[in-house]
């Protein structure tokens, strides 16, 4: 594994206060990742995540192709029709064979945060996020939900964090929730700030506008239908349940019936 | 008419969650929430003790119901169980190497 790479480039992309530098030969894919993540991008970090990526020409799978994460031999192996990765948890270094668009190295970094994260008790989550008064709130659900109708809604005096997956960190007795470069349909980054989480609201859209605080089990329940795990790994699996049950007895779980009006913003305080 | 013995899979992780246990199969994601009734079969199923056993002890006493009624629920409910692959059931004890 090359640690300086004549003629390439390197950046580093910090999300949730983790880095991960990435180097190629090629500056040009460099040059887009820097624009991609921009707000989120710093100086190369001497220790930390580091991915070498060897652009190639495009491979005849798509990013629709299944994704195939196992652990062998001390490696985290990735797998996708546009791209093949691996990742070292021990030396924390790892290369990526892909063709030069963003969207296969995206898949590889949420899987090494899902896979970090999953040991420090946090995860991403197919979630909007956004601050309101020093306090951050998680808006949840599948595509379709309304996760990009509720961040366009939001009033001036929030601020988005994403419209699409949310990074969540285990820090003291709570969560904190970050921003994340991560877009969905409202196509650009969150901030790159956080703050302690203070609730979170599972998307339902309807006639009207109504929060109604639910069942431990069920929110336990409808949290890990929304948490992204790609790991086919039982040990890891049984670490994001107990993740996903310490969160929903620390955070209160709403589900946030709501119609498209701003109004509904009024109900998170 | 033979005894009935229940203990969970290795391959699950279970949380109580307020009275309602909360159980996932490590294997495939699959998560189911148990009511108060099941959670309480559920907690009691070590693989030695007769189902009727534990109706009696953590159903009937608990609950104020009908011991006969409240079998066949915990049968009914056992089997279900069984078949989402989260729960042995036996007619025999289910010792630790079987679980």
């Amino acid at each position: 594994m090359p640690g300086v790479i004549e003629g390439g480039g390197q950046i580093s992309v910090v999300i949730g206060g983790l880095p991960i530098d990435i180097q190629s030969a090629d500056r040009d894919f460099i040059g887009m990742l820097e624009k991609r993540y921009t707000g989120f991008v710093a100086e190369p970090a001497k220790a930390g995540i580091r991915l070498h990526v060897e652009v190639v020409a495009p491979m005849d799978d798509g990013e629709d192709d299944e994704l195939e994460v196992r652990y062998t031999d001390g490696r985290w192996m990735m797998k996708r029709g546009d791209f093949h990765a691996q990742w070292n948890p021990a030396s924390n270094l790892g290369c990526v064979r892909q063709a030069a668009y963003p969207y296969a190295i995206d898949a590889v970094m949420r899987i090494v945060h899902s896979l970090v994260l999953a040991k420090r008790g946090g995860f991403l989550v197919h979630s909007a996020s956004a601050i309101r008064n020093g306090r951050a709130f998680l808006f949840s659900g599948v595509s379709g939900a309304g996760k990009t109708t509720i961040s366009r809604l939001a009033p001036p005096d929030v601020t988005l964090l994403t419209d699409e997956i949310s990074y969540v960190r285990r820090v003291g007795e709570g969560y904190r929730a970050y921003g994340t470069p991560f877009a969905g349909d409202l196509g650009r980054a969150g901030e790159n700030i956080s703050a302690p989480l203070a609730g979170l609201y599972l998307l339902v859209q309807g006639r009207h506008n109504r929060a109604s605080r639910i069942e431990p089990a069920d929110a336990v329940r409808r949290l890990l239908r929304n948490i992204l795990f790609f790991a086919d790994d039982a040990s890891l699996v049984e670490q994001v349940f107990g993740t996903a049950c310490e969160f929903v007895s620390r955070v209160p779980v709403y589900e946030l019936t709501f119609q498209p009006d701003e109004k509904v913003w009024g109900l998170i305080e | 008419m033979s005894e009935k013995y229940i203990k969970p899979i290795r391959d699950i992780a279970a949380r109580m969650m307020a009275d309602e246990m909360v159980v996932m199969s490590v294997k495939d994601s699959r998560v189911f929430s148990l009511n108060v009734i099941a959670s309480a079969i559920w907690s009691a199923a070590d693989g030695f003790t007769p189902l009727r056993e534990i109706v009696a002890r953590k159903v009937v006493t608990e609950f104020e119901v009908d011991a006969e009624v409240a079998y066949q629920d915990a049968l009914e409910l056992v089997e279900e169980l069984a078949q989402e692959g989260i729960l042995l059931l036996a007619d025999h004890p289910i010792g630790q190497e079987s679980a």
